[in-house]
C-alpha cells in the first residue's frame, strides 16, 4: 500500500512526512521549500501536487518524501531544504533524479516489503488536515454503510468475527467488549478512545492520530454506533500536541459536513465527540484512572469490578478502546470481519503496529501479521544493530513489559508467546538493545519510571517500586549481596501479586525477566560472599 | 552420683547509640535479676560488668541502640563474631527510633551543623577529639543493617516483663516465641 | 433481604446479600487486617492487608471491596498471605517517619496493631526518613505528615460523611500527600467545620487534637459508622 499510488490519483504529487518525528528533523521547512520550489519552477510544475501526510515509517531517514509518479512511487529520506528544487524537478519529470540519488531509499526492501497496512493504510497516503483527502481515501464510507445498512448488532457481528484483540497491550477480545457494553440494561452509554500511549518507547497511537485522524473518529463512531452511546470521548495525553491539534481540526471538519452530530447520514444516529487532554500522568492510561480524569478528578485507578463496561463514566456503561483497536475498525467493516480474522495466528489475528526502536538500524513504525517472528521485525526488517553489533534482546510493552533473549528471537510477536515469556505485547513499543546494556541498569531504568509515575494510591506500587529501585541500584554500582537478590525476587512478587492496577501489577516485569534470562548480570552485581553484610560499602 | 552444674550462659549487654532507657527497663527486672545471676555470667554489660573489653565465647548478647557512630560499628562487628545469639534489644536497634531521626539531614556535617552551630546559644563548635570522640557515621541504621541478627525485642523501651519472657526460654535453651501485643508492640 | 452462603477458611457461614468478604470473614471469626477500610467509608483497596485468596480467581482480591457471592470459598491466612501482608507492613513503616516512641497515638495506633497482627518484629527495607512537614495552623487539631499512611480516611469521612471536602490528595508515588483545601495551612480552609471526624477516623498519630501529648489520642473511629448508620437507618442510639 506504501508504495502503490492510490487509486484517486492522477496527477503526480509528493507526500512530504509532517508527522513529528519528521518534523524533529526538519520537515516543515522543507514542506514550504517545497511549495517556493513549485513556484519558481513555473508551468512545468503546475500539475504538481504536494501534499503534507502522516509517519511514512522509516523515521531514522527523516525527513522523508515519496513521489507519486504513474510509473511508480519513489521514497526520499534524509532530505534537506535545498534539495526540494530537485524533489519538484523529480515530480515533474523534468530531472532525472541525479542530485537525490543520494537519497533514494529501496521501497522493495524488507522494512517495507513485509509491511501489511491495514491501520496504517492512510498513513502517509492522506492530508491529515483535509476532511476532503481523508474522504477521497474512503474514511467515513464505513460509518454511512453502518448507519444506512446495519443494525448495531450487524456490526458486532463483524467485530467478532475479526477476532480483533484490544491493541493498547491486554488483548481483551474487542467484539465481546462491545457486546458487554450493548447488552447493559437501557440507559446512556459513552464510548471513550484511549489514546494516552505513555510507554516509553511507543508512538503507534500518535502516528495514527498525526497520520490519518478522520480513521480514528469513524472507527469511534462506529463503535459509538454498535453498542448505543451519543456520547465519546477522545482522552488525549497532552505530551502529544501536533496529535491533539489534528484531531480537533478533524472534529471541527466532520462536525461541519454533519459526520458528527445530530441525525448523522440522516439516520437517527447522534453523536457527541470531546477531546480530554491529559495531564502528564502514565497512570491515567490505566482505563479506571483514565474515567476519573475524564470526569474531572484526579486519576487513580479503582478495583475492577465493575468493569467500565457496566459501570464506567458517570456511572454509565462506557466502551474504552486504544486508538489502534478503533482505527482498525473501518477496514475491518469494509472487507468484512473474516477478512480480518484471516490474517495473523489463530489467538491472535490481524495486524499490529509495533514502533520500532533502540540498537536498530532502522527505526521507525512498522505494520505486519501478527505472528511474524520477532526476527523478522528486529533483524530483517530492522537491520538488527549498527555496525554489525548483535542483538542482545528485545524489550516489548515498555515499563511493564519485559525483554526478550536473542536466543528467543523466533518466537511469533502474538499476546500469548510474549505473555509465556515473561513480557507482553503491550502497546506495541519494541526497543531493541544491544549487547553492550547491562541489564541491571535497564531494569532500573523501568523500575525508575514507574516509582516516577505510580500514583501512589496503593501501598505496594508507591512503597514497593521504591525499595526495587534502590536494590537495583546495589546490582548497578556492583555492591549487592546475595541476600538482596532474594529479597529483589520476594518484593517483585509481593508488588506483582498485590498492585491495585495494571501499573504496580506489571511494575516488576523488566526486573523479572531481566532476571529469568540474564540472571548471571545479577549475580555479577553482587560482591563476594562475606561473614555478615558490609554496611559501608 | 554428682553431674557437674549446667554450665552458665555467658550473657552480655551493649550500649550503641540509644538512651540507656532498655538498660533501665532490663534493671527493672528487679529479683528476676537474682534468677538471672545465678543462671549467666554476667561477661559485658554497661550496668552488669565491669569489663572493657568484648570477651569471646559469648552465648547471648542484648543490643541497645542503632549503629550511629565508628564505635558503634566497630563493636557490633566484634561482638557479632563472638556472639552466638544477637538480640536487637529495644527500638533503635531495631528501626534506628530516635536516634535515627537525624537521618533527615543527609550527612554528617549537616547534622553537626544543625546540632553544634546552627543550635548553638553563643561560641558553637564541632566536638573535636579524635581518639575520644569517635566519628559519625553518614547514616544511622538499625542493628540488622549492620550485623545479621538472631532475635528482634522491640519496645521503647522494652517492658521488664516482656524482657523477662524473652530471656526465660534462651536460660533453658529455647527461642521464645516473640508473637502478640505482650511480645512485639513497638513503642 | 437475601442471605447467601460462603466458606471462610472451612467455616460455612451465611451472610446478607450484597455484604463484603470483609463482613464475611469477620463472621467467620477471621482476623483480617485492614489499614485503609473503615466500616461507614467507602471501601477504595488501597492499603492491600485485606488481599484474601477466593477459590478460581487467580489474583488476590480485597476483601474490603469485594461482594461477597454464593458458594464463595474464602481463605484468610494463607503462608502467602500471611508473608506477603507482613512485606506490605514492612513498606508502610519504611516509607514514612513512624516513631511510636513519642507519637500521640502509640498504644491506640492501628498502624501498630497491625505490625502486631503481622508478627513484624523489624523492617527488612531500610527506613527512606522522607521529608514531611507538619501543619499545626488549625486552631484545634494538627496533622503530622510523617506519620500519615495516606489511606484517605480523612479525606472520604470529609467528603462522604461531613459533605466538607476539606481533605484530598496532591502529588504522586511516594510524594503523594493528603492536602488541605487547595494545598493550604489547614487553618486557612474556610470549608473545615473543625468537626474533628478526621481526628476520629485517622489510624495513626497523623491527625491529632492539639492538647494530646504522647500516648494520649483517643481515636473514635468507629463514629463513621455510626454517623452513617444515625443518618441512614435513623439509629441514633448505641448499646
Amino acid at each position: 500500500m506504501l508504495n502503490s499510488i492510490s487509486p484517486s490519483l492522477q496527477r503526480p504529487r509528493l507526500r512530504c512526512c509532517d508527522a513529528s518525528s519528521c518534523r524533529s528533523a526538519g520537515s516543515g521547512a522543507l514542506l514550504k521549500a517545497l511549495e517556493t520550489a513549485r513556484s519558481n519552477a513555473g508551468e512545468a510544475a503546475e500539475p504538481l501536487d504536494i501534499e503534507p501526510v502522516g509517519c511514512l515509517r522509516l523515521c531514522s531517514q527523516g525527513p522523508l518524501v515519496a513521489l507519486d509518479r504513474p510509473e511508480g512511487s519513489s521514497l526520499f529520506g534524509g532530505l534537506s531544504a535545498p534539495l526540494a528544487g530537485a524533489l519538484v524537478d523529480a515530480g515533474s519529470g523534468t530531472d532525472n533524479n541525479s542530485s537525490l540519488n543520494d537519497h533514494a531509499i529501496d521501497l522493495e526492501q524488507p522494512f517495507f516489503a513485509l509491511q501489511h497496512s491495514v491501520v496504517l493504510e492512510g498513513c502517509g497516503q492522506v492530508n491529515p488536515e483535509s476532511i476532503d483527502s481523508a474522504i477521497a481515501h474512503g474514511s467515513y464510507e464505513q460509518l454511512r454503510h453502518c448507519l444506512q445498512e446495519l443494525s448495531a448488532a450487524d456490526v458486532r457481528e463483524q467485530i467478532r468475527r475479526s477476532g480483533l484483540r484490544g491493541r493498547g497491550g491486554a488483548g481483551y477480545p474487542t467484539g465481546l467488549k462491545w457486546d458487554t457494553v450493548a447488552l447493559q440494561p437501557p440507559g446512556p452509554r459513552f464510548v471513550v478512545c484511549n489514546a494516552d500511549e505513555g510507554d516509553p518507547g511507543a508512538f503507534m497511537d500518535r502516528s495514527v492520530m498525526e497520520g490519518d485522524p478522520h480513521r480514528l473518529l469513524e472507527g469511534l463512531a462506529i463503535a459509538a454506533y454498535a453498542v448505543g452511546a451519543d456520547r465519546g470521548f477522545i482522552y488525549v495525553r497532552a505530551e502529544y500536541p501536533l496529535a491533539i491539534e489534528r484531531l480537533r481540526l478533524a472534529l471541527r471538519q466532520a462536525r461541519q459536513r454533519n459526520i458528527l452530530g445530530n441525525n448523522i447520514f440522516g439516520s437517527q444516529f447522534d453523536l457527541r465527540i470531546d477531546i480530554r487532554v491529559g495531564a502528564g500522568a502514565y497512570v491515567c492510561g490505566e482505563e479506571t484512572a483514565l474515567m476519573q480524569s475524564i470526569q474531572g478528578r484526579r486519576g487513580s485507578p479503582r478495583p475492577r469490578p465493575p468493569f467500565p463496561a457496566q459501570k464506567g463514566l458517570w456511572g454509565a456503561p462506557t466502551l474504552i478502546n486504544n486508538v489502534e483497536t478503533l482505527a482498525a475498525v473501518p477496514a475491518i467493516l469494509r472487507e468484512g470481519g473474516d477478512w480480518y480474522g484471516a490474517i495473523g495466528t489463530d489467538s491472535s489475528r490481524g495486524t499490529k503496529v509495533f514502533a520500532l526502536s533502540g540498537a536498530v538500524v532502522n527505526t521507525g513504525l512498522v505494520e505486519v501479521p501478527m505472528g511474524t517472528s520477532l526476527r523478522t521485525v528486529v533483524e530483517t526488517m530492522g537491520g538488527g544493530v549498527p555496525n554489525g553489533a548483535g542483538v542482545k534482546a528485545v524489550q516489548t510493552g515498555g515499563p511493564s513489559g519485559g525483554c526478550i533473549p536473542a536466543a528467543l528471537l523466533d518466537t511469533p510477536v502474538d499476546y500469548e508467546s510474549l505473555r509465556a515469556l515473561g513480557s507482553m505485547m503491550g502497546s506495541g513499543g519494541m526497543i531493541v538493545i544491544a549487547e553492550s546494556m547491562a541489564m541491571p541498569e535497564l531494569a532500573r531504568h523501568f523500575m525508575r519510571f514507574n516509582v516516577n509515575e505510580s500514583c501512589g494510591k496503593c501501598l505496594p506500587c508507591r512503597a514497593g517500586t521504591v525499595q526495587l529501585e534502590q536494590l537495583l541500584t546495589k546490582f548497578v554500582a556492583g555492591n549487592a549481596q546475595a541476600s538482596d537478590l532474594e529479597q529483589l525476587e520476594q518484593l517483585c512478587q509481593m508488588v506483582q501479586t498485590t498492585s491495585l492496577c495494571g501499573l504496580g501489577q506489571a511494575a516488576p516485569n523488566p526486573v523479572l525477566s531481566t532476571l529469568k534470562y540474564f540472571r548471571q548480570e545479577y549475580k555479577t552485581g553482587c560482591e563476594p560472599a562475606t561473614a555478615g553484610p558490609q554496611p559501608w560499602a | 552420683m554428682t553431674s557437674s552444674p549446667p554450665r552458665k550462659l555467658r550473657f552480655a549487654t551493649v550500649w550503641l547509640a540509644g538512651c540507656s532507657g532498655c538498660h533501665m527497663s532490663f534493671l527493672d527486672l528487679d529479683e528476676f535479676l537474682f534468677d538471672l545471676a545465678e543462671k549467666v555470667d554476667v561477661v559485658y554489660s554497661p550496668v552488669g560488668s565491669d569489663a572493657k573489653l568484648y570477651p569471646e565465647a559469648v552465648d547471648v548478647c542484648l543490643v541497645e541502640g542503632a549503629v550511629a557512630n565508628e564505635d558503634n560499628l566497630e563493636l557490633a562487628l566484634l561482638l557479632r563474631q563472638h556472639t552466638a545469639m544477637v538480640i536487637s534489644f529495644g527500638d533503635c536497634a531495631i528501626s534506628a527510633n530516635v536516634p535515627g531521626l537525624r537521618n533527615l539531614w543527609v550527612g554528617t556535617e549537616a547534622v553537626l551543623d544543625r546540632s553544634y552551630l546552627e543550635l548553638a546559644d553563643q561560641g558553637g563548635q564541632y566536638p573535636h577529639e579524635p581518639g575520644i570522640v569517635p566519628e559519625l557515621l553518614p547514616k544511622v541504621r538499625p542493628l540488622h543493617e549492620v550485623i545479621p541478627v538472631d532475635l528482634y525485642l522491640p519496645g521503647c523501651p522494652p517492658s521488664a516483663e516482656r524482657i523477662r519472657l524473652a530471656i526465660a526460654p534462651l536460660l533453658v535453651g529455647e527461642k521464645p516465641l516473640m508473637k502478640g501485643s505482650a511480645m512485639l508492640r513497638f513503642g | 433481604m437475601g442471605v447467601i452462603t460462603l466458606r471462610v477458611n472451612g467455616v460455612e457461614l451465611a451472610v446478607p446479600a450484597g455484604s463484603s468478604v470483609l463482613t464475611a470473614t469477620r463472621q467467620a471469626g477471621a482476623q483480617v487486617p485492614v489499614l485503609c477500610h473503615l466500616d461507614g467509608l467507602n471501601p477504595i483497596a488501597a492499603c492491600r492487608l485485606c488481599l484474601v485468596e477466593i477459590e478460581g480467581s487467580q489474583k488476590l482480591q480485597p476483601a474490603c471491596s469485594t461482594e461477597a457471592s454464593e458458594g464463595m470459598v474464602v481463605k484468610t491466612d494463607s503462608d502467602q498471605l500471611q508473608h506477603l501482608r507482613r512485606m506490605a507492613v514492612e513498606l508502610l513503616f519504611s516509607e514514612g517517619n513512624h516513631v511510636c516512641a513519642f507519637c500521640v497515638a502509640s498504644g491506640a495506633c492501628e498502624l501498630q496493631n497491625v505490625a502486631v497482627a503481622v508478627g513484624m518484629d523489624h523492617s527488612r527495607f531500610p527506613y527512606q526518613y522522607p521529608h514531611r512537614p507538619v501543619d499545626a495552623s488549625h486552631h484545634l487539631f494538627s496533622i503530622d505528615h510523617n506519620r500519615c499512611i495516606l489511606c484517605s480516611r480523612c479525606v472520604r469521612v470529609c467528603d462522604e460523611i461531613e459533605g466538607a471536602h476539606v481533605w484530598d490528595v496532591a502529588n504522586r508515588g511516594g510524594e503523594s500527600r493528603i492536602v488541605a483545601g487547595l494545598n493550604q495551612p489547614w487553618g486557612e480552609v474556610e470549608s473545615c467545620t473543625s468537626c474533628g471526624k478526621c481526628v476520629d477516623v485517622c489510624p495513626t498519630g497523623a491527625i491529632f487534637h492539639k492538647e494530646d501529648t504522647t500516648a494520649e489520642k483517643h481515636p473514635h473511629a468507629e463514629r463513621a459508622q455510626r454517623l452513617r448508620q444515625a443518618r441512614e437507618q435513623h439509629q441514633w442510639h448505641h448499646p
